[in-house]
């Protein structure tokens, strides 16, 4: 039963990697706005007649 | 959904759905109200953005108000404090822009860059109606990029009182959410390892209980030090005040957790109530959080810089250059375009003065300035351009000279929250029984004494107690916002439950400022109607738009021999009749009429007049009837007291009803009021209600768009939901009712800690499940019940 020392560091190591990984979006500002994103994600890049135009007009999204 | 454009299409706007005029302009098949929203429609579909159309029916604003000049941003000085960061390459600038309000709004603006490709970059944050533009400043100005969003309608709102860098630097909350993301990771892995010794260790895991309790304690230490800092702080700097809050007893509660379990788990002796210290601060910051969430993005801290221009021409050696605000001095010389506001005391020296001062003394009629004569700093022009020497700097002018005032260099107190003052007997009472207890056992037993002691302690750690007004209060906030009434913070709602005395502005409060309704006396045919609808039409006189708009005509003749005295009338001829519109004077006739006439002759015949009334705001008078049963109303305007007898069977004695009253005045009969006794919720639009809404216990701004402009309050309320105000304070006063029953819920639970823990039986387990019991039922409770009061209420 020994693997528990073992099994419960990890589980607190990884649970820590997702604390920290929640800061670091905290930080970059990812909680600041909750609704814009998720109007975003649905906007196709090009839509209509417009796909079959050139293709260098595709800047970047940011 | 594509039947429904094609429907909308036939009868409104393309662009903004306003309601079509008989002649509509057209472009593609497409039919627009006005050339803006027309030009608006050409740019988008000539750079292959007609998506902008598909997301959302009718998705843009209607474009008919002019738009306003741009040239200053071309002086570096004044583009240096917009913009957040510049390079020699690269610009980025936050602009707070209104008019966003769909998906569409949020897809064009993204796509900025397909219009014009200098710009590389824009992102929009909705809630706060922010676009974040980066831009090649070699290739493209900031003048540039302000005019290229206003050409395809959204127009940025750019002050001097600049509310987007504020919130830019505001990170309290984002560190309270990392606070609470702490809490959280450390109470799931407290929560995980205290689950064996719930249930009991066998015999042959015995060796790891110790284990696990010294991983809890090391868990316990962000949560004791990172996340619960403030509470302790904000005991301490209470304590040291003599003042009793409730963070006292919770700053306590956690101390005497930490230390009780860290003796426990270091001697060997328990497991201590590291569980439920995590727990606790977990919840208790989600309350925190609960209360410090705002709903809208708006502003409740404006004064007169958010209402001034960023920046005024100068006229220097014949050529005009903007200046900012700031380095406005006396002796210099300003032009002021048509719609521009006179940003200090001036001398008019050329072309025609025509000012709303509607905003500033409340006066509903435009005053007329001759050549010479003074011009009062927040009028705004309606004629034509005029030239102006300022005589006043602008924080010395009439109007800004109310911020002077002492009101506004004092704090406003804070307002005493119920939870406030329970808790300070909270306090006392959890004191007296914890020292009771433990002298109680001191003879018999030391342990048994200090077990006692701090087993009062946790179980009575008024967590419960501190959910319950942020649930309440935040429930009731997100309803309050659902019916557009917007408040500054929670303690607002406490504030409005205890109201006694109600004043109100009148103009633009009371009435719609937009719907001013004319009653005619006399008669008129429909194609009389025309003629004069036609001829008002000519003139730029607020009179002449209203009645343009309330005889609701399309354009049909046009007029020849056009002449405007200004202030006097209009005349012309129309389809082959003469016509004159004016005030008796003009027209060469005798008759009297209080406020604001339009005479009409045709062909030398009168016809009769109209009169402009201001319309009350829908529901006014039941409003009034409602509130004045319980409350005490009183009026106080700025404007001429032509409806005093409209008004006084509103209000109790005419000696509520105040006229002619000076920003000054209004304040001081607040204050008169307040020495009196009574709490006073003052309700106002302009900057001349300014310092009443800030001398109020609550002062709440009135405004049929919540994107303009208001003077500094507690509150903001959408013109639209001016009739709800009774449902408002019932409903706060419901909820302080709430906030006293969940008091007693969560002392009853307390009641039932308490009855073992002074008996020095309260087992750790016993704590872990009461505490999370009663924070579930308080948020329950709260939640629910705040609901079926605005239910009750018509709010829901």
């Amino acid at each position: 039963m020994n693997i528990i020392y073992m099994l419960l560091g990890l589980s607190i190591i990884i649970a820590l990697i997702f604390l920290i990984a929640f800061f670091w979006a905290s930080k970059n500002g990812q909680h600041d706005d909750l609704y814009t994103p998720s109007v975003r994600m649905l906007f196709d890049d090009e839509p209509e007649k417009e796909a079959d135009q050139k293709s260098d007009e595709d800047h970047p999204k940011g | 959904m594509k039947e429904s454009i094609s429907v909308s299409v036939a009868t409104v706007c393309y662009h903004c759905g306003d309601d079509l005029p008989l002649a509509p302009h057209t472009a593609d098949d497409k039919q627009f109200c006005c050339l803006g929203c027309k030009g608006v429609y050409q740019i988008l579909s000539s750079h292959n953005l007609s998506s902008y159309y598909v997301l959302n029916a009718v998705p843009g604003a209607s474009q008919k108000k002019a738009a306003q000049h741009f040239e200053y941003l071309d002086e570096p000085a004044i583009a240096a404090n917009l913009v957040d960061y510049t390079d020699h390459k690269t610009t980025v600038i936050t602009l707070f822009v209104p008019a966003v309000h769909c998906s569409s709004c949020i897809w064009l603006l993204e796509h900025l860059h397909k219009i014009n490709p200098d710009i590389s970059q824009s992102r929009i944050d909705f809630p706060k109606k922010q676009v974040s533009i980066t831009f090649k400043n070699q290739l493209i100005s900031l003048r540039k990029v302000v005019e290229l969003l206003t050409a395809v309608g959204y127009e940025p709102l750019i002050s001097l009182q600049d509310v987007v860098k504020k919130q830019q630097s505001d990170h309290s909350e984002r560190n309270l959410v990392s606070k609470i993301a702490v809490a959280g990771f450390c109470v799931g892995n407290v929560m995980m390892l205290s689950f064996p010794e719930y249930f009991g260790f066998s015999n042959f895991e015995e060796h790891y209980r110790e284990f696990f309790n010294w991983i809890n304690l090391a868990l316990s230490i962000p949560v004791l030090l990172y996340s619960s800092r403030d509470y302790f702080i904000s005991a301490w700097i209470n304590l040291k005040n003599g003042v009793l809050n409730l963070d006292f007893p919770l700053a306590l509660g956690i101390a005497v957790m930490f230390i009780r379990s860290a003796v426990e788990i270091i001697t060997k002796t328990g497991s201590g109530f590291i569980d439920t210290l995590c727990s606790l601060v977990f919840f208790l910051l989600i309350g925190k959080w609960m209360q410090q969430r705002t709903y809208r993005y708006l502003s409740f801290e404006r004064d007169y810089r958010s209402y001034f221009p960023v920046a005024v021409t100068l006229i220097t050696e014949g050529k005009d250059q903007p200046i900012p605000l700031s380095e406005l001095k006396k002796g210099h010389r300003i032009l002021i375009r048509s719609n521009e506001i006179i940003p200090a005391d001036a001398i008019l020296l050329k072309g025609e003065a025509k000012l709303d001062f509607s905003f500033v003394t409340g006066e509903s009629i435009p005053a007329d300035k001759v050549l010479g004569e003074m011009v009062y700093a927040g009028g705004r022009q309606i004629g034509g351009a005029i030239e102006l020497e300022v005589v006043k700097p602008v924080s010395q002018s009439y109007l800004t000279r109310l911020w002077n005032n002492e009101t506004f260099s004092t704090q406003k107190n804070p307002i005493k929250t119920f939870s406030d003052t329970a808790s300070k007997y909270f306090s006392i009472a959890l004191l007296f029984i914890a020292i009771t207890a433990g002298l109680f056992w001191v003879n018999t037993d030391i342990n048994k004494a200090a077990a006692a002691f701090t087993a009062v302690l946790i179980i009575a750690c008024p967590c419960a107690l501190a959910l319950s007004s942020p649930f309440t209060l935040a429930a009731v906030l997100s309803i309050f916002d659902k019916n557009k009434f917007y408040l500054k913070n929670t303690a607002v709602i406490e504030e409005l439950a205890r109201i006694s005395t109600i004043v109100f502005d009148k103009t633009g409060t009371i009435t719609n400022p937009s719907a001013n309704g004319f009653r005619f006396t006399g008669s008129l045919t429909e194609t009389e109607k025309q003629l004069v609808s036609d001829l008002a039409r000519n003139s730029g006189h607020p009179l002449s738009r209203e009645l343009v708009r309330s005889l609701d005509k399309d354009a049909r003749y046009s007029v020849d021999r056009y002449r405007e005295q200004v202030g006097r009338g209009i005349s012309g001829t129309v389809n082959g009749h003469n016509l004159k519109l004016g005030s008796a004077t003009f027209l060469g006739i005798s008759a009297q009429e209080k406020g604001s006439v339009v005479h009409i002759l045709i062909d030398q015949n009168y016809c009769g007049y109209f009169l402009s009334e201001q319309r009350w705001r829908a529901g006014f008078k039941q409003l009034a009837l409602t509130l004045g049963i319980k409350h005490d109303l009183h009026l106080l305007s700025g404007d001429h007291d032509h409806d005093r007898n409209l008004l006084t069977p509103f209000f109790k004695g005419s000696q509520q009803l105040h006229f002619k009253q000076s920003p000054q005045n209004k304040l001081d009969y607040i204050l008169n009021l307040q020495n009196k006794g009574a709490k006073v919720l003052m309700f106002g639009d302009g900057l001349n209600d300014a310092g009443a809404l800030r001398q109020s216990d609550l002062g709440i701004a009135v405004t049929d768009d919540i994107n303009n402009f208001s003077p500094g309050c507690d509150a903001i309320l959408d013109g639209e939901a001016f009739e709800k105000i009774p449902q408002f304070i019932s409903q706060a006063k419901d909820a302080v009712k709430v906030i006293h029953m969940s008091f007693l819920i969560s002392i009853s639970y307390n009641a039932i800690g308490l009855f073992f823990a002074v008996q020095g039986l309260l087992s750790p387990l016993m704590a872990a499940i009461l505490m999370p019991i009663s924070t579930a039922t308080i948020i329950l409770f709260t939640s629910i019940t705040a609901r079926l009061y605005a239910c009750k209420n018509k709010l829901l």
